[in-house]
């Protein structure tokens, strides 16, 4: 069979996305070789901007280790609670349904707004954690310390994307084939071997594929950080895509911005192909 | 064990479960209150703790002009920009996918699962590196501040939804249902209009869903590229919140803008449970 058709189908919808794309990252390199400013446009100055973002701005690469701690902390948090959770309404279980939409729920939330909740939540004087800490003489400052302030970030995250591991792990889960359950069942093997011999490898890619999902989604870690602290106290919890915000569309040096985030886009892509690799590498090594 | 082992598992169910319900149920209490029962210190229970007014909600229906909170128009704003770039997402998306994964491409090097990695990788894309050409190019053409501006940026995030969810749907649609078509005497897009698109409903559904999630919760672009002439829910919110807004309608208001979504879970849950998530991630 011979479809030129083929075409029809695919062209709309790959020019569409090609089309929105093509001059913003091409222009986004193109910015970052220049100075910028609104009244005379774009001024080629070379790498400039690169030398200055390698050598002399150390805030950068703070912010990137932050979100480098932030992200993988939070997705290895969802990934372990997320898999417990799937595995524990994966099979039969008192109101299954109710716990699966439940545990769904956060995800289908804007963050943003619940992040708003979470800052009456967590505030200090007027909110019900330090009410209930209160009567232990405890009264922590989870927005305005720099270390609890990325607990609170921490708690916020893992609260709104744990449902998204879980789902596509749960998802994972009642694909499964039957046939190693029932050898399993079979040779009398005890819930925790058929946890670690049966189910843990049959849902590593799985798992991979989950991880990788969530750190993709997790390294653009922003509107919790901009609405629960804004980066503070000081830089306590400001991540790459934030600092890159504040420098591009606060103080409008578009260019170091642009130069900035092309680097984080590579970074990114590079560090995500690596850990993919890795991650591969350990969970599937037979 | 096995005691052990039940307990725990209901023990810790239990707590997330409760760690989730949480914030739902300050923002209830909250938007119940007055200003007397705010700050004074956490209280939770109506009619126990405090006496429960009506404020909060009241302002929601008040125009702003007596001193309500105005979020009617960012409400369809945000369904409209959502709704329009998921339909147009999932219908560009749909033909994209059935496309890759029933047909061959090749263009040197590229090949089809090339093709639908550079859709998916899309994701990849920080928002903040899309952010500042996006910013300048619809400033130049005039569309910064606009529905169909932000309509054009949310394709973007989620047309690699509906490839993504798609491809895989259609890998699972048995080829022998087009094949019989086209014998049949059915051109191409009669054989995929009539024939496998009735039997991917589930699949579109789930894509659907994963776009509306993914376009109402975006709250970056939104807060970028528009200002004042047309606002999303997401960044009146967040506008409420750092003003002066009282608690009781923040959360009033907050609590309305997060409804509808609940839905969806419902729907989601539904076709998990049936299988149709399965492939998806693989």
């Amino acid at each position: 069979m011979n479809f030129k058709h083929k075409y029809v189908f695919l062209f709309p919808g790959l020019f569409v996305l090609i089309g929105i794309l093509i001059f913003p990252i091409i222009f986004v390199v193109r910015l970052s070789l220049s100075g910028w400013n609104s009244y005379n446009g774009l001024n080629f100055i070379g790498l400039e901007n690169y030398i200055r973002l390698f050598t002399d701005d150390p805030r950068f690469w703070q912010s990137f280790l932050r979100l480098s701690f932030l992200s993988v902390t939070t997705v290895i948090l969802q990934y372990v609670i997320g898999f417990a959770l799937a595995h524990m309404v994966w099979k039969d279980i008192k109101f299954q349904r109710f716990f699966r939409v439940l545990f769904l729920i956060p995800m289908m939330t804007t963050p943003v707004i619940m992040t708003v909740i979470w800052r009456t939540f967590f505030h200090e004087s007027l909110g019900p954690v330090n009410d209930i800490l209160s009567n232990f003489g405890m009264s922590p400052k989870w927005l305005t310390d720099p270390v609890l302030a990325k607990f609170t970030v921490i708690v916020v995250e893992v609260w709104q994307w744990t449902p998204f591991m879980f789902l596509l792990l749960l998802a994972g889960l009642l694909s499964l084939p039957k046939e190693p359950f029932l050898a399993a069942a079979i040779d009398g093997a005890s819930p925790v071997r058929k946890f670690i011999y049966v189910t843990f490898p049959l849902m590593a890619p799985i798992s991979i594929g989950a991880i990788i999902i969530r750190l993709i989604e997790a390294s653009k870690i922003m509107d919790t950080v901009y609405v629960l602290t804004s980066g503070g106290p000081g830089t306590a919890t400001e991540t790459s895509s934030f600092y890159i915000f504040i420098k591009g569309l606060r103080e409008f040096q578009m260019g170091y911005a642009a130069s900035m985030s092309f680097t984080y886009l590579i970074i990114m892509i590079i560090s995500l192909t690596v850990i993919a690799k890795v991650l591969t590498k350990v969970l599937l090594k037979d | 064990m096995g005691k052990l082992y039940k307990f725990l598992k209901y023990f810790f169910i239990t707590f997330w479960a409760v760690f989730v319900v949480a914030p739902f149920l300050w923002a209830i209490s909250t938007s119940f209150k007055d200003f007397n029962s705010v700050n004074g210190g956490a209280t939770y229970i109506p009619w126990v703790d405090f006496e429960p007014k009506l404020e909060g909600w009241k302002v929601l229906i008040k125009s702003p002009a007596n001193g309500g909170v105005d979020i009617v128009e960012p409400y369809f704003n945000s369904l409209f920009v959502t709704c329009t770039a998921s339909l147009i997402s999932i219908v560009l998306g749909t033909l994209s996918a059935y496309a890759l994964s029933r047909f061959t491409f090749k263009a040197g090097f590229v090949k089809n699962n090339d093709i639908t990695f550079f859709f998916i990788s899309q994701r990849i894309m920080p928002p903040i590196v899309l952010s500042i050409p996006f910013f300048l190019f619809l400033g130049a053409i005039n569309l910064l501040d606009s529905l169909i501006g932000l309509i054009v940026v949310y394709i973007v995030l989620l047309m690699p939804i509906a490839v993504w969810i798609m491809v895989d749907f259609f890998n699972k649609v048995p080829r022998e249902i087009d094949e019989t078509a086209l014998i049949d005497g059915c051109n191409p897009y009669q054989a995929f209009f009539k024939v496998v698109l009735p039997n991917s409903i589930p699949g579109l559904i789930v894509a659907g869903m994963f776009c509306i999630i993914f376009g109402w919760i975006d709250f970056f672009f939104a807060f970028i590229l528009t200002f004042t002439e047309v606002q999303l829910l997401p960044v009146k919110i967040v506008a409420l919140n750092s003003s002066i807004t009282p608690w009781w309608s923040l959360s009033a208001s907050a609590l309305v803008s997060v409804a509808p979504l609940i839905i969806v879970a419902f729907i989601v849950e539904r076709y998990l449970s049936k299988g149709n998530l399965s492939g998806a991630i693989k």
